[in-house]
């Protein structure tokens, strides 16, 4: 059960407050990027190359310079002048802004438009495209055959690179893993291939850069999910031509969904502040639905060889993973920069393994960058989806319940803080509670039984499970940062004198409700009430510096600035309190709004009173006003978990597929909004089925891509989305200030094997132990029809 | 997706429209829905030069039985037919069809005659009319016409419509007693098209022998299909499941589906046999007043 320490009407921790942010957003009131109208203002669009790779022969801007109403047309060349074709990617690679001579994927930008209408820049990009001459060329789509000998070299620019490896990468005891697998009693190996899917916000990427030549002050409106980061990196990059960090704004309005994909920097938004630098007029580019789809970061494209060790018993003795990521043409992802394959090293998830080691090396193929964390933190779904599928594989070959071997590995209560084989120190968790909570709520013995019996009518019917162990929070400043900036994040709290507040974050909330739940965490520590508790964030003028909201890190970091903030106000509050009722602090007790003599609690000061004092009637010697702020540097990441049940049955005849019940089991430590969570539970598993079952970027092999539209690139929708059950278990983080973790991404790591396993133990008693996601009807269809089910 | 520059204009009569079709020529095209036009303009695959939107032209959107016929105008919108309780009652077929077709945001403003119009096979009320054996009634410059749905679809996203004339009604032949009909669909998701579909409607004589029967198929081939043979091997017969699945296998001979990324050929094949007699059984059932 949650208990709420705060009324009501105070509304802290524990209250299902509805979020303030919503309305606006129910009325369509919020106020985004393409919202934004300035005098002036110019428009952009881009012209993109329809082939994989390619020489550019010619760009012929006559054609579109002739039509009316156009000013510009922006190519390579052009900002070769300046040294802004290429720029870094966050990974320490580089990435063209715009090509000089070869184009590396379908849809890769190749020249701007500029003009003074969105559609006669259309028209425009139209004439450019359809007169630009390329010699195309065979890429490489398949990244098993970028490292062949007769492959190209897709990156000559990069000095010394004579083959298109970027990194390797291993963690873990590769001797002792050698060791446990050649001692092993059993061992299960299977092949996983998650696929190349997008984050597909409903809201596209864009800007509207607006450079004003007095002042020499950039300001861009901008769909970033990192504000401050992108201020650093536009004057790490842009400093040459004049622009210095004081004089660069960047506004992160209203986002419609990041999911990661707002992480990064897309060339457009570099053409764009270049334009408007240029030419002295704001600038607006808004992607559309097929540019954003075909040509903005990827997530995922792990091909994973995986392997697990087990005795007789089914005791796992040890984990070994060899992965081939392919990056596209260049490594754009968003990961900490120490980390090239983000936190996949929490791959021994859940259970009790003592040795493994991952290897994973990274190639360049003719695809479109990327590498985001959609919705995981960083990489974690490939992790989850390979243990939890794996130890499926591992209860098949033994012939075990899947939900008694998961008992029987489980990291026991008793482990935590527990250290895993890959070097991650869990700070808490009891995972066997959750499972069985799952395993009550679906009524698991029962759906046994009934598989059993559909099985010998030629019924399919199949019972999936996911026990996930997430890694959240990134994170601890000793070995985390993007291009050298710590991750840590910040909150800037402010009491007015009339006992109401503004507080300011430098995180960015992309729907995840922090104007409700931040105001909640100071509500708890402060006693003032989160109605009158104002949240911003976004704008870097006004907000203290961080990193930025993506892999459930808000919470974690920047929810644990707000309570250290408020505890220094209370800190304040408290010799204010005290200088009041003239007694010393150490008499004083606090309980939420308000500081009491100890024994006689008629004697009291409420915030408010406190509050007002601050600006009125301060004690001499000490400084008016009542602020604070905080940058929480985390003492370690925080481990959410959760077990998921999937009920999956499939038609024998056509192979469709029905998710019948889904039951999620979660454990987010102390929960701050139960209404926010249960939120964004739902809208994460609904993230979970889709690229278990239905999401999936399709090239084929001269790297055209043949679902670039949400025709064929397929969302699941309300219809497709079972009625999720959901339930909680709360095992505090022992180090977070508030006891809390992450929680929004949690759903999407575990959905995705809870479908998978659901699948395969549909089909299992025919002999078949995998099957990729997505796993569609074609495909369960083309088994059936392999196996003699269907003729 | 942003559509070349093209004008807009809003006829308020069936003959001014017409008129306005003459007057601007091949580059002009009758708006209705919109919810096919308009993804093709935005897509750059279609470029008119005008648009005559005909959706503000009264008395254009009825749904009403008159003359042994159901007639639909052609603005009649999706949204209608899957609300009137009368027509779920007796003509299942087409509200079964017209709950399958894209989502409720689209069948808002879809209409019945702008799905036909558009001459897609991939569409799902063609296999419907198909079924039905339904006549369009079109009116051009010299008047008014009636084609039979066999001779309607001509060619890939070509139909008997020539320029300058308007599809104005759909009629279907009002079924006897004891009819029934089913429409099955498989799909990736809501919204997509058809994998495969399965129109049937078909009428029971007094000792239960299947008197008529008509099978559209969605999908399967250049042109929206009627699986000739399988119909007449249903005419005179008795219900079996027997005679089904060899109906089924009759369907399947009359496609001619091609590899895609909804599935292969050979998968589409299957899913027409499936389904054929999934149809076959629940029209059976509904002649019958079972369901
Ligand atoms: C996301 C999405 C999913 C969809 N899914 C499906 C689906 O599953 N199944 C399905 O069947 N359809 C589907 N559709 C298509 C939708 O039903 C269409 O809107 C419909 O087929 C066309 O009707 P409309 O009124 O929108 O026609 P419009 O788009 O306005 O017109 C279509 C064509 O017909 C012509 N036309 C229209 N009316 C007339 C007329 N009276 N006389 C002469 N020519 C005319 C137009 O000039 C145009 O060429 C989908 C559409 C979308 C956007």
């Amino acid at each position: 059960m949650i208990m709420c320490k705060t009324s009501k009407e105070i509304g802290g921790m524990g209250h299902s407050l509805k979020r303030k942010e919503d309305a606006r957003f129910i009325r369509g009131l919020g106020k985004y990027t393409d919202d934004v109208q300035l005098p002036g203002m110019l428009y952009m669009d881009i012209a993109r190359s329809p082939f994989a790779y390619a020489k550019i022969k010619s760009i012929d801007k006559s054609v579109a310079m002739e039509i009316p109403g156009v000013l510009a047309v922006i190519t390579g060349e052009d900002l070769k002048q300046y040294n802004l074709h290429w720029m870094p990617t966050l990974m320490s690679d580089t990435q063209m802004v715009l090509p000089t001579d070869t184009v590396m994927y379908q849809a890769q930008e190749v020249a701007a438009v500029i003009a003074t209408d969105r559609y006669i820049a259309a028209d425009a990009v139209q004439a450019l495209e359809n007169s630009i001459e390329y010699d195309s060329m065979k890429p490489i789509i398949d990244p098993h055959k970028a490292l062949d000998a007769d492959a190209p070299l897709l990156r000559p620019d990069k000095d010394g690179k004579t083959d298109n490896h970027i990194w390797h990468w291993q963690t873990g005891d590769e001797e002792a893993t050698e060791k446990a697998f050649s001692e092993a009693e059993v061992v299960v190996k299977e092949q996983v291939y998650i696929p190349r899917i997008h984050v597909a916000s409903i809201e596209t990427c864009g800007c509207v850069a607006s450079y004003e030549k007095a002042e020499g002050k950039l300001t861009v409106w901008m769909t970033t999910q990192a504000p401050h980061a992108i201020r650093t990196v536009i004057a790490l990059v842009a400093g040459h031509v004049g622009l210095s960090e004081e004089r660069i704004r960047i506004i992160s309005p209203d986002i419609g969904g990041g999911f990661g994909g707002k992480v990064p920097v897309y060339p457009g938004y570099v053409i764009a502040i270049a334009a408007s630098f240029l030419i002295g007029k704001p600038v607006k580019w808004i992607e559309d639905r097929s540019e954003n789809l075909q040509a903005d970061s990827f997530a995922r494209d792990y091909h994973m060889t995986v392997e697990l060790a087990s005795t007789k018993e089914g005791k796992m003795t040890g984990l070994r993973i060899k992965t081939l990521a392919d990056h596209g043409y260049t490594d754009a992802a968003a990961n900490p920069s120490k980390f090239p394959s983000g936190l996949f090293s929490i791959v021994t998830g859940s259970y009790d393994i003592p040795t493994a080691f991952t290897e994973m090396d990274a190639v360049y193929t003719n695809k479109p960058p990327g590498g985001v964390a959609y919705r995981c933190s960083f990489r974690v779904t490939e992790a989850v989806h390979a243990i939890e599928r794996i130890t499926d594989v591992l209860a098949q070959k033994l012939g075990r319940d899947p939900a008694d071997l998961r008992f029987q590995n489980f990291i026991q209560k008793d482990q935590f803080p527990y250290r895993s084989a890959l070097g991650w120190e869990y700070d808490s968790g009891d995972y066997a509670p959750a499972l069985r909570m799952a395993m009550d709520m679906v009524g698991y013995e029962e759906l046994r039984k009934e598989q059993a019996e559909k099985r010998a009518r030629g019924e399919l019917m199949g019972i999936g499970i996911s026990s996930f162990t997430e890694i959240v929070g990134a994170g601890p400043s000793k070995d985390f940062d993007i291009l050298g900036i710590k991750m840590f994040d910040s909150a800037e709290v402010r009491i007015h004198p009339t006992g109401k507040a503004i507080a300011r974050f430098g995180t960015k909330s992309q729907g995840q409700g922090h104007e409700t739940t931040y105001a909640q965490i100071l509500a708890e520590e402060l006693g003032i009430p989160a109605m009158h508790i104002q949240i911003e964030e976004g704008d870097t003028d006004t907000a203290p510096y961080g990193l930025g909201t993506y892999a459930s890190r808000s919470t974690p970091t920047a929810g644990a600035a707000a309570a250290k903030a408020a505890h220094k106000i209370r800190d304040k509050a408290r010799k204010i309190a005290a200088y009041l009722l003239e007694v010393s602090e150490e008499d004083l007790e606090w309980e939420p709004g308000k500081f009491f003599v100890k024994g006689a609690p008629e004697r009291s000061k409420t915030i408010q009173d406190i509050a007002f004092a601050a600006y009125t009637n301060h004690p001499q010697g000490m400084e008016a006003g009542l602020e604070a702020t905080h940058y929480y540097d985390p003492p370690n990441l925080t481990f959410p978990f959760g077990s998921y049940i999937c009920v999956m049955d499939i038609d024998p005849k056509t192979a469709e597929m029905k998710i019948r019940r889904f039951v999620a089991i979660d454990d987010c430590g102390n929960i701050i909004n139960p209404m926010i969570v249960t939120g964004q539970i739902h809208g994460g598993l609904a993230m979970g089925i889709a690229p278990a079952m239905y999401e999936e970027l399709i090239y084929d092999d001269d790297g055209n891509i043949l679902n670039g539209t949400f025709m064929d690139y397929l969302l699941p929708t309300s219809v497709e989305t079972p009625n999720w059950e959901t339930g909680h278990t709360i095992t505090p983080s022992p180090h977070h200030p508030l006891g809390a973790k992450g929680v929004a991404e949690s759903p999407t790591v575990g959905a995705p094997p809870a479908v998978a396993n659901a699948v395969v133990d549909a089909l299992s008693h025919l002999g078949v132990t995998h099957v990729d996601i997505p796993v569609t009807p074609f495909k369960v269809w083309q088994i059936l029809k392999e196996k003699g089910v269907i003729s | 997706m942003i559509p070349p520059t093209f004008d807009y204009l809003v006829p308020a009569t069936l003959p001014e429209a017409i008129a306005l079709l003459h007057e601007h020529g091949d580059e002009a095209k009758v708006l209705a829905g919109g919810h096919s036009l308009i993804p093709a303009m935005r897509l750059r695959f279609a470029e008119p030069s005008h648009l005559i939107d005909i959706s503000h032209i009264p008395g254009l959107d009825y749904i009403r039985e008159e003359g042994g016929f159901l007639k639909i105008g052609t603005m009649a919108r999706e949204v209608v037919l899957e609300d009137l309780p009368w027509i779920s009652e007796r003509y299942p077929l087409l509200v079964d069809t017209t709950k399958m077709i894209a989502d409720p945001q689209v069948r808002n403003l879809a209409t019945v005659g702008g799905n036909l119009a558009h001459g897609d096979p991939a569409n799902d009320h063609p296999a419907t009319m198909l079924a039905y054996r339904a006549e369009i009634e079109i009116i051009g410059a010299s008047g008014a016409r009636t084609v039979p749905i066999d001779e309607f679809f001509t060619d890939f996203f070509t139909t008997a419509l020539e320029h300058g004339e308007i599809l104005s009604e759909i009629r279907i032949p009002i079924p006897p007693v004891l009819s029934g009909g089913c429409y099955l669909k498989v799909e990736r998701k809501v919204g997509d098209y058809a994998a495969a579909a399965v129109a049937v409607q078909l009428s029971l004589a007094a000792d239960g022998s299947i008197e008529q029967a008509g099978i559209g198929l969605t999908n399967v081939a250049a042109l929206p299909t009627r699986a000739v043979n399988a119909e007449k091997a249903l005419r005179g017969q008795q219900p079996s499941d027997a005679l089904f699945a060899h109906v089924g296998e009759l369907a399947a001979d009359a496609s001619s589906p091609a590899d895609d990324l909804r599935g292969s050929a050979e998968y589409k094949l299957t899913l027409i046999r499936e389904l054929t007699q999934r149809a076959l059984r629940r029209s059976v059932e509904r002649a019958q007043g079972r369901s």
